[in-house]
């Protein structure tokens, strides 16, 4: 019995890289003490992440399972705890625990198909993880289209990454939009749920959707309109959570608990789920 | 028993409902059995002759479902009130939490409410709760038929009844009372003349067994912060944990003080504490201490008084005066 | 079957609290509760503690893990938690099953090790109900409160209490224990299950069905009308779930002393309004969702995840309790069409 780790009880983790991603946005770099990666995960899973005396709060995990060296973590400054690691310097150690909760079904139903990610503002942050997955192993998948929008062009975040890395990838196509217009910015100005609309994708691929609510509903609504079905279409959810194994009761809809059951959930999936998030 | 009858209550209710003076009503509703009776809001004298209910376990004080029920529309809301809950109703007005013209007050005359669970714990499995020749007869499964003096099953705040008097209605059903002396502050005397240690021994033994469900603050008529300072994360008082024994009597502690000087004594506290901590003393210690250094002092006896804690004058005891009084306990 | 005189109780209580610690219903001024026995106490004969037993697996407040904070770095410190054997004396038909209801919670996979530690140290002493209260209805979940579940199991007569081990940890203490008792037939203990069978089908909520209720019916109730009339006058308060013996949703908190900080688990109610509410939002932002949620979760959703077991085992403590008298039986009859 002794020998049992509690999965409430977590492991210390070192910030070894913070990058400024937008004015509110920030991407931390995180290992163990002795420099390894905390543990392995799948794409779409989460990691509990605190900093003792402040709190504790789940994350989504941005980095690919396929970067064996680090985890990385996109947060937006929105609470108690954001604001605590937006405070952080290099070096400084948090508490990490997991990972918790489901994943895309990268190895299963997306083989084969052509993917269409979108993604508004902090939302890129879960997809990051699928998309580098998919472009590591990218013969495992046909064409990939990613729709980002922001707020601003400042809001957009891993920008150096999509602009260095995404676009320059062969069969990936990338579509940038913000909100209103910048003169700095010569790319789409609208938001998402009407860019895709725009944009008019082929209805055989599977769509991965990630952002604000308000965003989602309207996308979602979108993509039924030109002609996608909703069991192709996936998304993942947040609630609040604490121990994120199932257990503590706060995270439900319904029955289906978004820590354990989700996050990540297929939207004809989260249609059965009672009105409630 | 109550001198007034159910069918009066539910008659005046359907009055008011059918010629359109209130839209809804506030009142008792029955349960699975006779003294599990729970607040309801009717709209319809159907509803009112089939659940509504009127006996000595209608203890629930309505004053403070009048906030979020006055707030729901536009229309008139009935509300029965004992002469104890109009205190309540007075000292709620008097803190502008909801609009007077919103709500039509029907006083109700009490006798003194009993205690379920005193009733439930001198009866195995009760069957039914009556009234028989002044008594409390019990009808148990097992023991055949129980009978208590009414005096014994009573709530405490009832054996030690301050008012038998409504100090605001519209309409008042049946004869007004008058204040009473009562014997309310004999308790706190005797607390009050118990060593610091003995004290302390009391309160712990007593407090220990809070398990920080809020029900006490929740039912308080004088908690009606939109944000109770227990729910911020950053009051430094931990509001779920019985972390420490220290932060249970904080709470309490800390909620007499918010309390103080507008408690209106109603007892509400004490009633619902699953785990029968008698936490009216502390307020009752409040407003003893509040009587003897600035006068005689009713919170909710009128509506729009100011307590005395709140308003300074020259005649104010001074602290030191207060600290002297309190001897080696100050 | 082994059985002891009643006036001889003590002599059982002090033989097995000379091995173990023993955990009993006691009376007080406040209702019955589980003490320490000490070598005094009286058992009560009451039908229900105030609060369950759920408390001796998972503690309203427990400490999980410490942490020292210096500069940057942090050091973890994991409690070093000495589990001994204990026995709890007394624990109702109902109670015992509510363990079985937490078990499916802590014990499923990732492991509640504190849980666990604690469920495989303590031994369950259960008895039967000679005089089962108004307010149970352990029958409409299918328990039989004449003949609990339990390591061993006690039928109380009116001059002896009869011991029957029913698992190997039961009959290894209820042999310790020969010493104080003596070998019996089971016929006194049959009669008096006989009597208290005869009482529960007399109960007035023996009728009571949660046959409405069950795995995968969300959709009939989620939106049903009947919520906001049940959850109209509801406090909010937490007396429900703190008093209920399987309600075991938790907080995580940290607590800084100055030394260290510590991160404590804690009893948490879904009835609170903060229970659900983020940085960003709640999605359960009235009363009626929250009084929604803990019935759902007891009827429907608590069914739909493990096998179309209830998550309510008619203790009736709810109904002792709450400040309002609302509670599942009340929400059973208006909405699953119990008369």
């Amino acid at each position: 019995m002794a020998d049992m780790k509690d999965p409430l009880i977590p492991v210390v983790g070192v910030v070894t890289d913070i990058r400024i991603d937008t004015p509110d946005v920030k991407t931390f770099r995180v290992v163990t003490p002795d420099g390894k990666k905390a543990f392995d995960h799948k794409p779409g899973q989460c990691a509990m992440l605190s900093i003792p005396g402040v709190g504790e709060a789940m994350f989504s995990i941005t980095s690919s399972p396929t970067n064996t060296e680090f985890m990385e973590f996109s947060i937006k400054k929105c609470g108690c705890v954001t604001q605590w690691l937006h405070s952080m310097e290099v070096g400084q150690q948090i508490t990490i625990r997991g990972p918790y909760g489901n994943a895309f079904p990268v190895d299963t139903e997306f083989v084969g198909k052509d993917m269409l990610f979108i993604a508004g503002g902090i939302g890129l942050a879960p997809l990051r993880s699928v998309i580098n997955y998919c472009r590591h192993y990218r013969d495992r998948y046909g064409k990939i289209d990613i729709v980002y929008g922001s707020r601003s062009m400042e809001d957009l975040v891993d920008y150096k990454e999509i602009i260095d890395e995404w676009v320059k990838d062969e069969g990936i196509n990338v579509h940038l939009t913000i909100d209103r217009e910048q003169p700095e910015w010569n790319g789409h100005v609208g938001f998402v749920p009407n860019y895709v609309k725009e944009l008019g994708f082929s209805t055989d691929k599977t769509a991965i959707l990630c952002g604000p609510p308000i965003m989602i509903k309207f996308t979602l609504a979108g993509l039924q309109e030109i002609g996608f079905d909703k069991t192709q279409v996936y998304t993942t959810m947040e609630l609040r959570m604490k121990c994120g194994v199932g257990k503590c009761g706060r995270c439900n809809i319904g029955s289906k608990y978004v820590c354990k059951d989700g996050p990540v959930f297929r939207c004809d999936q989260v249609d059965e789920l009672p009105d409630e998030y | 028993m109550q001198e007034i009858k159910r069918e009066v209550l539910v008659a005046k209710a359907s009055e008011l409902l059918g010629n359109g003076t209130v839209d809804r009503v506030i009142g008792w509703k029955n349960g699975e059995f006779d003294y599990d009776v729970t607040p309801a809001v009717f709209t319809s004298a159907e509803e009112l002759e089939k659940e509504f209910v009127w006996n000595d376990f209608c203890g629930a004080n309505f004053s403070k479902y009048l906030i979020k029920e006055t707030g729901k529309s536009e229309g008139k809301v009935m509300v029965f009130l004992k002469p104890c809950d109009t205190y309540s109703f007075n000292q709620l007005l008097t803190e502008h939490r909801f609009d007077r013209e919103k709500v039509y007050v029907v006083g109700v005359p009490c006798n003194g409410m009993l205690d379920d669970s005193k009733v439930r714990a001198c009866s195995e499995g009760i069957a039914s709760v009556s009234e028989e020749n002044g008594k409390v007869a019990v009808e148990t499964l097992y023991d055949g038929k129980l009978t208590f003096e009414r005096n014994d099953m009573l709530a405490e705040r009832c054996i030690n009844c301050k008012s038998k008097k409504h100090t605001a209605y519209d309409e008042l059903l049946g004869e007004d009372g008058e204040v009473l002396d009562s014997a309310r502050f004999d308790e706190v005397e005797k607390l009050e003349k118990m060593t610091p240690d003995e004290r302390f021994a009391f309160w712990q033994n007593e407090l220990s067994r809070c398990i920080r469900c809020n029900a006490c603050r929740n039912i308080c008529p004088a908690c009606s912060c939109e944000k109770c300072v227990f729910d911020n994360p950053d009051s430094g008082v931990e509001n779920k944990a019985v972390a420490d024994s220290f932060e249970e009597k904080m709470f309490h502690i800390i909620r007499a003080f918010h309390v103080a000087g507008r408690c209106t004594d109603c007892g509400e506290c004490s009633r619902v504490c699953p785990q029968n901590i008698p936490l009216h003393l502390l307020n009752r210690k409040f407003i003893k201490d509040i009587n003897e250094f600035y006068g005689e002092y009713q919170a909710g006896a009128e509506a729009g008084s100011r307590a005395p804690i709140v308003d300074y004058t020259t005649e104010d005891i001074e602290p030191s005066e207060a600290v002297e009084r309190g001897g080696d306990n100050a | 079957m082994r059985k002891i005189s009643l006036d001889k109780l003590n002599l059982l209580f002090s033989e097995i609290a000379s091995k173990n610690s023993l955990y009993m219903p006691v009376d007080t001024e406040a209702g019955a509760k589980f003490e320490k026995y000490n070598g005094t106490q009286t058992l009560s004969d009451a039908v229900n503690t105030v609060r369950s037993a759920k408390d001796f697996f998972f503690p309203q407040t427990e400490n999980l893990v410490d942490f020292k904070v210096e500069g940057k770095n942090i050091e973890i410190i994991e409690p070093v938690n000495e589990y001994e054997d204990f026995v709890v004396f007394g624990v109702r038909a109902c109670d015992v099953k509510s363990f079985e209801i937490l078990d499916r919670v802590f014990l499923a996979e990732p492991v509640d090790t504190f849980y666990k530690n604690r469920r495989e140290h303590g031994i369950i002493i259960s008895m039967a109900c000679n005089k089962p209260s108004e307010t149970c209805f352990c029958g409409t979940f299918g328990i039989d409160a004449s003949s609990p579940a339990g390591d061993i199991v006690c039928y109380k007569t009116d001059d002896a209490l009869y011991l029957e081990a029913k698992t190997e940890k039961g009959s290894a203490l209820l042999d310790s224990l020969n010493g104080v008792t003596e070998d019996s037939d089971s016929e006194a203990a049959r009669a008096q299950q006989e009597v208290i069978k005869e009482r529960l089908a007399k109960l007035p909520l023996s009728g009571l069905s949660a046959e409405a209720f069950g795995a995968d019916k969300t959709k009939e109730f989620f939106d049903a009308p009947e919520w906001n009339t049940l959850s109209e006058s509801c406090l909010g308060c937490g007396t429900c779930t703190f008093v209920c013996p399987t309600c075991q949703c938790y907080d995580i908190k940290d607590f800084n002393t100055g030394r260290e900080v510590k991160r404590f688990r804690c009893w948490d109610s879904c009835m609170y309004s903060d229970f659900t509410k983020m940085a960003h939002g709640n999605p359960r932002l009235s009363q009626l969702e929250r009084f929604r949620q803990r019935f759902m979760h007891k009827l429907v959703y608590y069914p739909t995840n493990n096998e179309g077991i209830f998550g309510c085992v008619g203790c009736g403590r709810c109904m002792a309790k709450c400040p309002i008298n609302m509670n599942i039986v009340k929400v059973m009859k208006k909405l699953g069409g119990n008369k």
